[in-house]
């Protein structure tokens, strides 16, 4: 298969590599000019720290060094596996992003599949009856979704499940005060849910509207003309010749969504005090913690990458037009 | 009354309720959302149509404040964006070779990094404040218009209109001058206008996370982010209100996005 030849994964490598070398020198070169003393930002003066662990930071920063080579310098390290301490947490980079990346991805993926599976159901429910009443709700529906801000969602549910009707926590992952052997996994679950739902809705809207004009264009093309005409019913020939051309899209369009869902995650576990790696992000900044956003940004890049190569593997793979030697374009 | 003309009537409607709140919040004297310890906590009625917060401040001027900042940031953020998306998105098809992918490129690694990601960036980089959150949503927003100008622009290069001006020995600037950048602008004004829904989206989603804006400034992001930390205390309207109006906003300008670029279409023009 073509994806899989060697020299294209090489090439693959070689962009995912520039992408995240650019990035590194962006995000390094924004946050040199930040109106903050280097030293106070890795160190605030507040939280006792060592001269001696002042040494150390401004050795791994280079922080007595010009610009170009506390950027090498800094690179260097993160190549070696050290991105530093974070002020904030007090714990390495990489094991705060190890240990918040984990409590993010149950509620990203949780999020992500549940946005795919409804918003392709209800794509095709529109696509299959256009300007139908159904049509009509779901699209009207979606386009509210889609100029709503995630956050606000997440304050509503908030509002609505948890203050009012009281089914739900009102936030964190765990139940306050319980040892960590206690939190059971129906705790979790029962977390879990309201962050979830709040972040799948960002995703719900683009792959309904994405999906109805995909069906709505399979319907009308010349090969269910035919199909029809040769005596397949319209319930028939949406299951037959709908369903299959329209998964393709939506599946790719699932997986290169990856940048909004990882977007969306910073502000669900914001209103939820989720503690995953959006709520760290967002506390990394507020108290000028640059190791972390530094790391952040580069893991979120990485994922957001890791997300669009497998949309574009998946497509090559699902879709027989251009799979193998039959390339058409 | 044809279709075009009604589109027209409602796209001016649209703009008008934008303006009126662009400029209501910019004149309102402060005295009007300033705190009044005797009508605190009231739920929505008549004298306080969105009812008061902790403070006693009238959540109905508050909002219509922090929507107007709102859009004056947004429409402000937005048009550096385009501005940038115009010149690079030009640049580089007009340039192509090695300009042409150092842009591709840039725009390529800022679709990477995630819009919530890089406005905590940018935001943090910049120094908290207005200045922050401007150049956060400005720098935010640009790759996509960049890449359908160019896009555009490598398509009209092609024509024989240009091959023929080129053919009279016209450089690449006047060609771009006279003949490229009319045929954008259409595209420009609409990528430009639906910008602004997405950049007051992100204005207020910073603002909430508490990037920006200072405190007691009545930002829509500020107002939402104070109604969370009351959550508890069950004033369901500092929540719900401001929520309303902020997404009633960003519709009406998605909608006058696509309002204008049905009226900008040459395809409409029977209709």
């Amino acid at each position: 298969m073509r994806a899989h030849n060697p020299a294209k994964m090489f090439i693959t490598l070689v962009r995912m590599a520039l992408l995240l070398f650019g990035t590194s020198l962006v995000a390094f070169v924004l946050i040199s000019n930040a109106p903050v003393d280097p030293m106070e930002s890795f160190a605030p003066s507040e939280r006792n720290v060592s001269q001696e662990q002042r040494e150390h930071i401004a050795e791994y920063w280079g922080l007595n060094k010009p610009p170009v080579e506390r950027y090498f310098s800094w690179l260097g390290n993160v190549l070696r596996g050290d991105m530093g301490t974070s002020s904030s947490f007090r714990k390495p980079v990489s094991a705060v992003i190890a240990e918040r990346f984990t409590g993010s991805l149950v509620l990203m993926l949780t999020a992500w599949a549940f946005s795919g599976v409804l918003g392709f159901t209800l794509g095709v429910i529109c696509g299959a009856n256009p300007n139908g009443v159904a049509d009509r709700i779901i699209r009207t529906f979606s386009f509210i979704l889609a100029s709503t801000p995630v956050f606000w969602i997440g304050l509503l549910l908030l509002m609505g499940l948890s203050i009012r009707l009281g089914w739900f926590p009102l936030g964190l992952a765990v139940p306050i005060g319980k040892a960590a052997s206690e939190v059971t996994l129906g705790d979790r679950i029962h977390h879990l849910i309201l962050p979830a739902f709040t972040l799948s809705i960002t995703g719900i809207a683009s792959i309904t509207l994405h999906t109805r004009e995909k069906l709505v264009e399979v319907m009308n093309s010349d090969y269910v003309t035919f199909a029809r005409a040769r005596g397949e019913s319209r319930a028939v020939s949406i299951l037959r010749h709908g369903l299959r051309n329209c998964a393709i899209p939506a599946i790719t369009l699932q997986f290169a969504s990856f940048s909004e869902l990882f977007g969306g995650s910073v502000l669900a576990e914001n209103v939820f005090s989720y503690p995953g790696l959006g709520s760290a992000v967002s506390r990394a900044g507020i108290n000028g913690d640059v190791p972390l956003i530094l790391g952040v940004t580069m893991f979120s890049v990485l994922f957001v990458f890791v997300g669009n190569l497998i949309a574009n593997l998946l497509y090559s793979l699902l879709n027989p037009q251009i799979r193998g030697e039959g390339r058409l374009s | 009354m044809n279709l075009r003309k009604k589109t027209l009537l409602i796209a001016s409607g649209m703009v008008l309720f934008l303006l009126i709140i662009a400029i209501a919040g910019a004149v309102m004297p402060p005295e009007l959302y300033a705190p009044d310890y005797a009508a605190k906590k009231l739920p929505p009625s008549a004298a306080h149509l969105f009812g008061t917060d902790f403070l006693g401040r009238d959540m109905f001027f508050r909002t219509v404040k922090g929507l107007s900042s709102s859009i004056l940031l947004g429409v402000l953020a937005s048009s550096v964006s385009a501005a940038l998306a115009l010149i690079l998105g030009l640049l580089a098809a007009m340039a192509g070779g090695v300009i042409d992918t150092i842009v591709s490129y840039m725009v390529d690694m800022f679709m990477g990094i995630p819009h919530m990601v890089l406005l905590v960036l940018v935001s943090f980089a910049v120094g908290r404040g207005l200045r922050g959150v401007i150049l956060a949503v400005a720098l935010t927003h640009w790759p996509n218009l960049t890449r359908v100008i160019r896009g555009e622009v490598l398509s009209l290069r092609e024509a024989q209109y240009i091959k023929a001006a080129r053919s009279f020995g016209r450089t690449k600037a006047q060609i771009a001058m006279t003949h490229i950048i009319p045929h954008v602008v259409p595209q420009f004004i609409v990528g430009l206008i639906l910008l602004f829904p997405h950049a007051i989206m992100h204005e207020a989603s910073i603002t909430f996370l508490g990037f920006g804006l200072s405190v007691d400034s009545p930002a829509i992001g500020i107002i939402l982010s104070e109604a969370m930390k009351h959550i508890a205390t069950g004033m369901w309207w500092l929540v719900l209100f401001p929520g309303i109006a902020l997404v009633a906003v960003v519709m009406t300008f998605d909608k006058l996005g696509r309002h204008i670029s049905a009226l900008l279409d040459p395809h409409t023009a029977q209709e």
